[in-house]
């Protein structure tokens, strides 16, 4: 086999799992999307703010602890105890849920009926409220967040493909956990949607809200569940992101990622979301393995939404949504 | 023949018609300058089919709002089961017993005919999601319960061989049986049909106006239903109210409002003073 091709099965394999988490984020977007028509801008913002709660709680800081100095002139910055990391992700979904409920409660419930745009719009700004909310609670400082995933070299894959191929392949170990949970997470929402009373309220709130209402489904708790569901995806995508790249606020750009991916995927197809971000996580990476040196490199910076763009020119749909048909 | 001051009375057909179920007092409601309904009382009683006529643009869908709770009245009281109704979210007005149908079909269309029948089965379901998560056979059995009822509905009304189709797929008669199947499937106290057979032919009309009687009788649904069709009216309903510019112009059995002159001017078109 010749090594340009050995070469690319790692760049696709670690594309793959690259791929995975524009996949998370992606279909957090949906998740809102679907039920409520919502395009929720702030999809990124809150996996950076669920990893850098998730650090705070675990590290024992002081929420608000640089606004309570300057107001009371104290010097506290930590309780002084650590959480260990369950316990800190169990908290952080409660913090997440009350979020959901925030946000629900003070924001978008006084907005239901209104244009896409003006929901839109809301969400640009809960993205730069929750923005500085989660600098004023936890500080601006980047942090790394270790909740005792393996990282590293996966030595077997790395022996295997050596002996095979005479090289041996780099994958981290850390990705192959990430794309394992980010699976399961994904089965346990297809079996959640699909089999609970809940997961059915949420598709037929997803499909219409007047019959909704009529069956006796409570549109703002499932809303509120929405939220709180999306707001977990995010936090599985913020801790995998954060143990990779540490926690910064350039994590809250993942969601720019995660649009070329929607583009792709559709914005309502769940599947779509999926496998869009695996495509684009393969993609980019083997264009930049293979073209990026005859054009200079950084071609990752632009391949997905170039790639999209060329998919809304030729099916607008996406992937999985259903022609578009003029009606006239 | 009309026995309203007693509890109940005997139908034309001889069904036996119980007490008050939902009563409307002095109702208004007002969009902007419009005014829907103006001081409108009628009640519905257990057992019977109670329809609202009236020409274009009179209230009666707007009347059918205020008893499923979408429309808030500014004035007046809803009575349900001898208790003054609280205003309510559309959702808990369901979850107390009452379903409807809409004039514009709502119906979930990303879904079968079988899974739209199922959410009419929600208001049953009464497991919690830790306990679904944890104790599957509950879940199960609950499921189970809930498939029989929703097939015996399916069968009920002759749409067996759609069980698996998308209802996007359905033409608009078919559409509109699924709708009644979803509504039955919450087995209701009372049953709200907004037009259930506007823009059908003649023969889905009169299978339409079979499955209204049926369901009547053989579960002793209480239905109140919006309908045009003056024959359709007159051969289904018990008592009929009748609206026009949100004023109510008659109310009783369907020969007494066939023979009201209000009702007959309203419907000839004369001129409101
Ligand atoms: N949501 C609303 N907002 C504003 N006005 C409304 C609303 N719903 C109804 N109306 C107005 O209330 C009046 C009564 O409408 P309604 O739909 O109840 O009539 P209807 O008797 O059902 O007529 P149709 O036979 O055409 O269905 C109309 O003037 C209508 O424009
Ligand atoms: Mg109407």
């Amino acid at each position: 086999m010749s090594d340009q091709l050995i070469f690319s099965i790692e760049v696709f394999l670690n594309g793959l799992m690259a791929g995975v988490l524009y996949s998370l984020v992606a279909l957090g977007f949906v998740l809102i999307y679907k039920a409520s028509g919502i395009f929720n801008y702030a999809q990124g913002v809150m996996a950076l703010f669920a990893a850098m709660t998730l650090v705070g709680i675990m590290e024992g800081q002081v929420p608000f602890a640089g606004l309570i100095n300057a107001t009371f002139g104290t010097e506290v910055r930590n309780f002084g105890w650590t959480v260990p990391a369950f316990a800190g992700i169990a908290l952080t979904v409660g913090v997440m849920i009350v979020l959901a409920w925030g946000v629900h409660q003070f924001v978008m419930r006084h907005l239901v009926g209104q244009d896409p745009i003006i929901l839109f719009m809301a969400t640009i700004g809960l993205a730069y409220f929750l923005e500085g909310v989660a600098d004023l609670m936890w500080g601006s400082e980047i942090k790394t967040l270790d909740i005792g995933l393996p990282m590293g070299l996966n030595e077997t894959i790395d022996r295997v493909t050596y002996e095979m191929f005479g090289y041996g392949f780099f994958i981290d170990n850390l990705d192959i956990v990430a794309s394992v949970i980010a699976a399961l997470l994904v089965i346990a929402l297809v079996l959640f949607a699909q089999y609970t009373k809940q997961g059915r309220a949420m598709r037929a709130v997803a499909d219409d809200h007047q019959a909704a209402l009529s069956v006796g489904i409570d549109l703002d708790f499932i809303w509120v569940m929405v939220w709180s569901v999306a707001g977990f995806v995010a936090l599985v995508a913020g801790v995998m992101w954060g143990a990779k790249s540490g926690v910064q606020f350039s994590l809250s750009l993942i969601a720019l990622k995660a649009l070329p991916v929607l583009m792709l995927g559709g914005f309502t197809s769940i599947p779509g979301a999926i496998v869009g971000g695996l495509i684009i996580g393969v993609g980019e990476k083997l264009f930049e393995f293979w073209v990026g040196p005859l054009v200079g490199g950084a071609t990752e910076n632009w391949f997905a939404y170039v790639l999209a763009l060329i998919f809304l020119v030729f099916r607008p749909q996406g992937l999985f949504g259903d022609k578009i048909i003029e009606r006239v | 023949m009309l026995d309203a001051s007693g509890d109940g009375y005997i139908t034309e057909d001889g069904r036996k018609i119980g007490g008050v179920v939902m009563e409307m007092r002095n109702i208004t409601l007002r969009f902007g300058g419009v005014v829907a309904i103006k001081n409108i009382s009628f009640d519905i009683r257990e057992g019977e089919i109670r329809a609202i006529i009236g020409p274009n643009g009179a209230g009666k869908s707007s009347m059918l709002n205020v008893i499923s709770g979408f429309y808030v009245p500014q004035e007046g009281e809803v009575w349900f089961r001898g208790e003054k109704r609280p205003p309510m979210k559309p959702y808990e007005v369901a979850r107390q017993g009452i379903a409807r149908t809409f004039q514009n079909i709502a119906l979930f269309e990303g879904m079968s005919v079988l899974d739209n029948v199922m959410t009419g089965r929600l208001t049953h379901m009464k497991t919690g999601l830790m306990a679904q998560a944890i104790w599957k056979g509950k879940a199960e059995e609950e499921e189970t319960a809930n498939r029989e009822v929703v097939e015996k509905i399916i069968d009920f009304l002759e749409i067996q061989h759609i069980r698996k189709t998308p209802v996007s797929r359905l033409p608009y008669g078919l559409k509109k049986r699924v709708e009644l199947a979803r509504a039955l499937a919450a087995e209701p106290k009372l049953l709200l049909l907004d037009e259930p057979m506007a823009g059908m032919n003649v023969e889905e009309k009169e299978d339409m106006s079979r499955f209204i009687l049926d369901v009547n009788d053989e579960f002793g649904t209480t239905i109140a239903l919006i309908e045009h069709d003056m024959g359709v009216v007159m051969d289904l309903s018990d008592r009929v109210v009748v609206m026009d510019y949100g004023k109510k112009i008659g109310d009783g059995t369907p020969d007494e409002v066939r023979n009201n002159q209000e009702v007959i001017d309203a419907y000839l078109g004369v001129a409101h003073d």
